[in-house]
């Protein structure tokens, strides 16, 4: 029932903002050492508790609407992913403040006093702590059925979860309309940390621990929708109790395995409706003109490139090379949201499947490196093929949250592969060929293939194919309506995007001489999606503009402070109020207007 | 920027680099690599503690050949990438003579393979598997704590001597879970033939769903648990567990789970009677030990964990290594290190010349409350050295040959 509350306030806040909220997880830790504070502080013996249950849930209430006001409220102008930028900077921000203000030592909370027992049911010992919280889910639920449709602002809630432009036109006021729901929005994940006081450990990571499975639940239930949320919770927490006893190894995935499944059948989740309008997870990108690159720039840099590394330390050269790799790395996914308008949340599957893909050809037909890197693309361009036919069936935050589900998939299975993969051990040795081992010889060869791949990008996006995978982005249905097959162009960009993913996973994978199932986990599907929207989506360029910003930032703080997360992030949230479509995107309209 | 700027200042960044490069050395670099953000995060914090306790010792009495140590600090974030491009960094831009540290066994794993294909020394602190000294091992490798393997065996010998023969386990789908428990269920086998595997649950790392992993054991109905759960899921595991009163219907055997970094956090919620690895900091006889406890809670105003003696004796180590060696080459360092004897708070220990595996040992002992400082403590305790678990070298030789 947890997860019902923190996932309906996730749905709420997506259904009526659009905000993809990240931090909403970070509300949830946020509330829950709230919790623990105040519990042991208050001095009202055995109600302390509940009393420091509320007021926690309130104060992250009162966090969130701060957030709104101050933050979010000033890029609600931009493109509407640029507020997921924001949210991400947010869980770093909060990540850190955790860790400063309470330590990163585990704690135990207090039990909820009169409630620590246990009673039997049908022959099982279930605490009476379970039963009460299996109880306040239907009131949660049945206090917000009555917000929404008993009461005004539920009704005005309602319809701009269905059509907000229309809900604006007819004069409601917006602005107060999203501080109220991310209020509520966060007030019930603050809810939902407290609660878990007596149950859980508190921990500086539960946050990310949280937030894709409320994720998986908004999605299995229709975004927006809190009855769905409900019942995808349930859902869910049956599913997982049956499974977690009948295939205990599967647990990893079990949830992405329903999601995905229950998405191929309802593609707008159980209790969902086809949006109005919007393809991608953040809205739709308002692209405009794409921002031109004077040719002399591009050709001094590449210039240097060529001419810098030998005259630089060697350190600086290795993280060029990565630099590089996420360079096209976060191109590749630029074709596939920016062009193509499709947001994936999985990209992290393209890399991990050219790593791996390399990674296997050397540890079991000790392939030539050459050879090895070659396959790293292929071995992606292969998997997406799969992943891609599943996946443009599918619009908006579904389409990214199936990418995500994908993505989860082939890491529980590099994961769990002990013969194969070598499970969490990884994959050792995987180093380049003698001849271009040394720095630079290696940095000329990711340049080469970066380089390469980044030049076709380029091309294919000014190219028919380009273009025709914006006029599908823009308007789906005229675009059928010229006789364009929307699908097979979806389709094939998801291909060539994982194409060059996986070329990207290739050049790190020997940089780094390993690879882990931690290539194909969700931080490095969001790294790139970052990347994109700091360089400023509206750009190839952009890309690796925002690679490059982001690489070096944190390279440098992560050098000199152990609260990398709180330097980045407020660097993060400064970058998105001074560059709110991007340092490209902005740059490109200043220099129009 | 324009491409002009662009270039002054790459060629900026040149310049210092080379002026830092120049500057003479009058002190020898440590590069130390741990999560001290992300997933480790709560186990690194004393640790590194312990190592700024040895590094200040040995810098007060005048460090070591003449210079001074000055240890560089980095946080992998848990992901082992990362770690590898601290490596690279400390190793090109730093000069530091070795590299240290790592919590995660992957991170501790990908270093390892960074170290032999660079021929630098790698000085693992804390990784727990067997693999980084083993299958995997190489001559630039060693490691401090005692491994997985160690562990779980001086469990069994324990507790092959009981009379529990039902067993269940529970512990994370990692390596680090799975070879906990094989290690200790092939030597219950040998130990007791009768001994029979009623359930095995392996619930995902960070987010164990423990009300149902309780259910599904007790329906099993084992005599004794052998658990490798640690960190969160072990909280959450043991405040289901109570509440279903699972402590009361079975032996509970825990690996590292008397550690004070585990058994702290519960507070008085700590499970008693359990047979587990651990180090009872408040009750070592040993005046070394009790003087390095005060020297510890003095500086720091806490006590130690076992992450803060680990990082105390990896440091000591080091030190014993370099002058042994009588310089800071990496060579010299990887044959000083084979054999090394080193004093540490806990008695001589010594690394060993077949796989570079410190004969640092573990305590075993039965966990009970202590309601004075509020926390579980581990009582009829004993100090199993690594020497009486460790497999011999020829059973090294051929555990190394398999990769």
């Amino acid at each position: 029932m947890v997860l019902f509350l923190i996932a309906s306030g996730l749905s709420l806040i997506f259904g009526v903002t659009r905000v993809v909220n990240f931090a909403h997880g970070s509300f949830y830790m946020l509330a829950a050492y709230l919790a623990y504070t105040l519990a042991g502080a208050l001095p009202l013996g055995g109600a302390s508790f509940y009393v420091a249950v509320a007021l926690a849930a309130l104060a992250v209430g009162a966090v969130g609407t701060l957030v709104e006001i101050v933050l979010l409220r000033r890029v609600y102008r931009a493109p509407e992913l640029y507020q997921l930028l924001l949210t991400f900077a947010l869980v770093l921000v909060v990540s850190d403040v955790v860790k400063l203000v309470w330590g990163s030592e585990n704690k135990t909370g207090p039990s909820a006093p009169g409630l620590t027992g246990a009673v039997r049911v049908a022959g099982q010992l279930v605490p009476t702590y379970d039963l009460a919280l299996i109880a306040l889910g239907p009131c949660v639920a049945a206090a917000l059925w009555w917000l929404f449709y008993r009461t005004r602002w539920g009704v005005l809630i309602r319809a701009a979860t269905l059509d907000r432009e229309m809900v604006a036109l007819l004069g409601v006021d917006q602005a107060r309309l999203f501080t109220g729901v991310f209020a509520l929005g966060s007030l019930l994940a603050g809810l939902a940390g407290a609660l878990q006081l007596p149950r859980v450990a508190l921990t500086t990571v539960m946050d990310a621990a949280i937030i894709t499975e409320a994720f998986v639940v908004v999605v299995v239930g229709g975004m927006g929708s809190v009855p769905g949320a409900l019942l995808a919770a349930v859902v869910i927490g049956v599913i997982d109790a049956f499974g977690v006893l009948l295939l205990p190894r599967a647990s990893l995935v079990l949830t992405f395995v329903v999601m995905a499944a229950v998405l191929v059948v309802r593609p707008w989740g159980l209790m969902g409706r086809p949006e109005a309008q919007g393809r991608s997870a953040g809205g739709t990108i308002i692209a405009g003109r794409e921002v031109a690159v004077p040719r002399a720039l591009i050709v001094g840099l590449a210039a240097l490139l060529l001419a810098i590394p030998p005259l630089l330390p060697t350190f600086y050269v290795w993280v060029l090379v990565e630099i590089l790799a996420f360079a096209l790395f976060a191109a590749s996914l630029h074709l596939l949201m920016g062009t193509g308008g499709m947001v994936s949340f999985g990209h992290a599957a393209a890399f991990g499947m050219g790593a791996y893909g390399a990674a296997l050809l050397v540890r079991w037909a000790t392939a030539p490196m050459l050879l090895a890197l070659a396959a790293a693309p292929l071995a992606a361009a292969a998997t997406a093929v799969v992943i891609g036919f599943f996946c443009v069936r599918l619009s908006s935050i579904y389409f990214a949250m199936l990418t995500l589900a994908f993505a989860q998939i082939a890491y529980a299975i590099a994961h769990q592969w002990y013969d194969v993969t070598g499970g969490d051990n990884g994959l050792l040795g995987i180093w380049p060929a003698r001849w271009l081992a040394s720095p630079v010889r290696y940095y000329y060869l990711a340049l080469a293939a970066s380089g390469a791949g980044l030049a076709v990008l380029a091309v294919a996006g000014r190219a028919p194919f380009g273009l025709t995978l914006r006029a599908a982005r823009d308007h789906p249905r005229r675009a059928e309506a010229v006789g364009i097959d929307v699908r097979a162009h979806q389709w094939l960009a998801f291909v060539v995007a994982g194409f060059f993913g996986g070329l990207a996973g290739g050049i790190f994978v020997f940089l780094k001489g390993s690879v882990f199932p931690e290539s194909l986990a969700v931080a490095v599907s969001v790294e790139p999606l970052v990347m994109v929207l700091l360089g400023g989506v509206q750009s190839l360029a952009g890309a690796p503009v925002g690679a490059a910003l982001y690489k070096l930032l944190d390279t440098v703080v992560t050098r000199y402070t152990e609260y990398w997360q709180l330097v980045l992030g407020v660097i993060l949230v400064a970058i998105v109020l001074v560059f709110p479509r991007g340092i490209l995107g902005t740059l490109g309209a200043r220099g129009r207007g | 920027m324009s491409p002009r700027r662009t270039l002054v200042a790459l060629a900026a960044v040149v310049v210092l680099g080379a002026a830092a490069l120049g500057a003479a050395q009058t002190t020898i670099r440590i590069g130390e690599i741990n999560s001290f953000s992300g997933i480790g995060a709560p186990f690194t914090g004393p640790y590194w503690n312990g190592v700024q306790l040895a590094i200040d010792e040995v810098n007060a009495r005048g460090g070591v050949l003449g210079k001074k140590l000055d240890v560089l600090k980095r946080d992998d974030k848990g992901q082992p990438a990362e770690a590898v491009k601290h490596a690279q960094e400390l190793v090109a831009s730093e000069q530091v003579v070795l590299i240290a540290g790592t919590f995660l066994s992957n991170v501790g794993l990908a270093v390892s393979d960074w170290a032999k294909q660079n021929k630098t020394l790698f000085v693992a602190a804390e990784p727990l598997t067997e693999a980084l000294t083993w299958s995997k091992g190489h001559d630039h490798v060693v490691r401090v704590r005692p491994n997985t393997y160690e562990q779980g065996r001086m469990l069994a010998e324990k507790a092959g001597k009981l009379k529990y023969t039902k067993w269940a386990t529970i512990g994370p789908n990692y390596e680090y879970g799975k070879r906990a428990w094989e290690t200790f269920r092939d030597r219950m086998k040998e130990l007791k033939p009768d001994v029979q595997v009623v359930e095995e649950r392996w619930p995902a790392l960070g987010k164990i769903d423990a009300g149902i992993e309780v259910g599904a054991i007790l329906a099993k109905n084992p005599e004794a648990l052998y658990v490798s759960l640690f960190g969160s899921d072990w909280i959450t595991f043991v405040r289901e567990a109570k509440k279903r009163g699972l402590f009361d219907r079975m032996f509970v055997v825990g690996i590292l789970l008397g550690e004070p970094e585990y058994i702290d956090p519960l507070g008085l919620e700590a499970p008693e009677g359990m047979l587990v690895t651990g180090y009872p900091w408040y009750d070592i006889a040993a005046p070394a030990h009790k003087d390095f406890v005060a020297r510890f809670t003095k500086k720091y105003d806490k006590n130690p964990v076992l992450g803060s003696l680990v990082g105390y004796i990896t440091y000591l180590s080091i030190v014993d290594a370099i002058r042994k060696a009588g310089s800071t080459e990496t060579d010299k360092l990887v044959a000083a290190f084979r054999g090394l004897k080193v004093d540490t708070p806990i008695g001589p220990i010594s690394y060993r010349a077949s796989d570079g595996q410190s004969t640092m040992g573990a305590w075993v002992g039965t966990t009970k409350l202590d309601a004075k400082r509020g926390v579980g403590i581990v009582v009829n305790h004993e100090y199993v050295p690594g020497d009486n678990v460790l497999p011999s070298d020829d059973e090294v030789k051929k555990l190394r040959s398999g990769s």
